[in-house]
């Protein structure tokens, strides 16, 4: 028993690291590929530059301020139009998913909005905002609003008739009702509405970025593209890249965290 | 209200819309009886049950329950057992209930349904009969006078569906519950009713006294011709009477 216990932790020991490398194989393989292909000059540097100079040109860029800055106003602008846009989002699905009246007032409404491509409004908002930060964030608001408000309002509404029913023959107040039961089990449809407008997000302050604006990563791509700087440009892409890989990072943690009740599945009984 | 009565059913009718879902419904069950429903499906057993928890109104007539006509007495079961997914067992059963010593007193419950060791287990990981077994223990959490059972057993195997009907007997008897089991299975309603009430065409109603301590072949007898009436034929009746 004590020895089978051993050998048992001790494959783990091994079999662990190896499974959790497993996904970052092939991008290594890639980028040393890459990497040797401009070497030995198969590639030119004009199509596309080293990784080496690509990471040599981010170490100079950090160094000189302009990196971070531009990324920290984007990570801004990103950050504060998800916070608005998602909890516009959630207050109309939450509102339409728990009154009828309102169902039938906004919804179809909101379809009809949601309808139009968020990208399209980008000439009318620097009309109406100029490109300033509001416009920026506002189109990161309206994209990223629709998928949390859908998924939200989903959730809501398809909330199990008869656990609702449970709950009323315990007599819970209308706030217990919504914190003990309809918001629980509305969550897995939520997080999948945030998962999504994170994704939206990206590519939307992208687009806004390199349309108009005088500061963003989006707006560092362009500006190089201009000084035809192929190594910045690449750069950007890569940033980008890194940024929406760990949002949903960042995503999948908070719903594991929230939702272990659906992974811990039965293996373990 | 008689001295021994617990629920009081009084020219109850029910609609839904212009479907007549119950009429005329009388029915009086006195305190620690244990009252099987049985009918065809359709038949407004469930209504019945909901309008008993007070989750609906009665179009017309009255329902007492106990003396002050609270709800917080009465517990309900239903086929499906209506746990929350995303608490674990323990949190399962202290939901609804107030008072301060639930963790001992959901323990406790626990291991009166043979569960004791799966506190900290999420109801996707137990099987169908140890969900329902939890959703007892959970009805029982907030000490209960009256049980309302909508065939808590109609999804579990034969086994597992005989071993809950013994400890939901034993914990009826015990606790002195009075008790009303909605169920489709006949040898069910005899096996364990006090008294069996067929509810026919929401108009008739044929109730039978079953008899104490009885033995396997009584439970047959009181079967059939409680089936018998529910199936509209009176033909046992007959030759018995
Ligand atoms: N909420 C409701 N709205 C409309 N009709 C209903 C509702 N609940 C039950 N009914 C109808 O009332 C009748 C009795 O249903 P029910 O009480 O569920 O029967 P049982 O439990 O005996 O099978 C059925 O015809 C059913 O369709
Ligand atoms: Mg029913």
């Amino acid at each position: 028993m004590q020895d089978s216990l051993t050998i048992a932790r001790k494959k783990r020991k091994f079999v662990l690291p190896v499974t959790k490398l497993l996904p970052f194989l092939l991008p290594i393989i890639l980028i040393l590929f890459w990497q040797v292909s401009s070497t030995l000059g198969w590639l030119s540097s004009s199509v596309l530059p080293s990784p080496l100079a690509v990471l040599q040109d981010g170490i100079k860029l950090t160094q000189s301020g302009e990196l971070p800055k531009n990324l920290s106003i984007s990570l801004y602008r990103a950050t504060v139009g998800l916070l608005i846009g998602g909890g516009v989002g959630f207050i109309l699905g939450f509102i339409n998913g728990m009154s009828k009246t309102c169902r039938l007032l906004f919804d179809s409404s909101i379809q009809m909005f949601r309808n139009i491509p968020h990208l399209a409004l980008i000439p009318l908002i620097i009309l109406w905002l100029g490109i300033n930060e509001s416009a920026k964030i506002s189109l990161v608001a309206i994209g990223t609003m629709f998928p949390v408000y859908i998924n939200t309002f989903h959730g809501i509404s398809s909330v199990d008739p008869d656990l609702i029913e449970m709950g009323k023959s315990y007599e819970l107040s209308k706030s217990q009702m919504f914190f003990k039961i309809i918001f629980p089990a509305a969550l897995p449809q939520i997080l999948v509405g945030i998962r999504y407008a994170l994704g939206v997000m990206w590519t939307t302050l992208i687009v806004a970025e390199t349309i108009s604006a005088s500061s963003g990563i989006g707006y560092m791509a362009n500006n190089a593209e201009d000084f035809m700087d192929m190594e910045t440009v690449i750069l950007c892409i890569v940033v980008y890249a890194i940024l929406g890989k760990i949002s949903d990072l960042v995503a999948k943690s908070f719903e594991s965290l929230l939702l272990e009740w659906q992974t811990t599945g039965r293996s373990n009984v | 209200m008689n001295k021994n009565s617990m629920i009081e059913i009084k020219n109850v009718n029910k609609m839904y819309q212009d479907l007549t879902a119950l009429e005329n419904v009388n029915l009086n069950i006195n305190q620690g009886e244990f009252i099987a429903l049985v009918g065809m499906s359709g038949g407004g057993k469930s209504t019945l049950l909901r309008l008993i928890a007070g989750l609906e109104k009665p179009t017309s007539g009255s329902i007492t329950v106990g003396e002050d006509n609270s709800r917080s007495i009465m517990r309900m079961m239903f086929q499906e057992d209506r746990l929350l997914p995303w608490m674990n067992v323990l949190d399962n059963l202290s939901f609804g209930s107030k008072d301060k010593n639930t963790k001992a007193h959901a323990k406790e419950l626990l291991d009166l349904v043979e569960l004791g060791d799966y506190a900290d287990h999420f109801p996707n990981q137990l099987s169908g009969g140890q969900k329902q077994r939890i959703a007892l223990a959970r009805a029982l959490m907030t000490n209960p006078k009256v049980l309302l059972l909508d065939e808590p057993l109609g999804a579990l195997d034969a086994l597992t569906r005989r071993k809950m009907q013994d400890l939901i007997l034993d914990v009826c008897q015990k606790q002195h519950l009075t008790t009303i089991l909605v169920t489709h299975d006949v040898d069910e309603a005899a096996r364990m009713a006090d008294r069996i009430v067929v509810m026919k065409e929401s108009t008739n109603y044929y109730e039978e006294d079953c008899p104490k301590n009885r033995n396997a072949g009584q439970i047959g007898i009181v079967a059939d011709r409680v089936l018998n009436e529910i199936l509209g034929e009176k033909e046992i009746q007959k030759q018995t009477a």
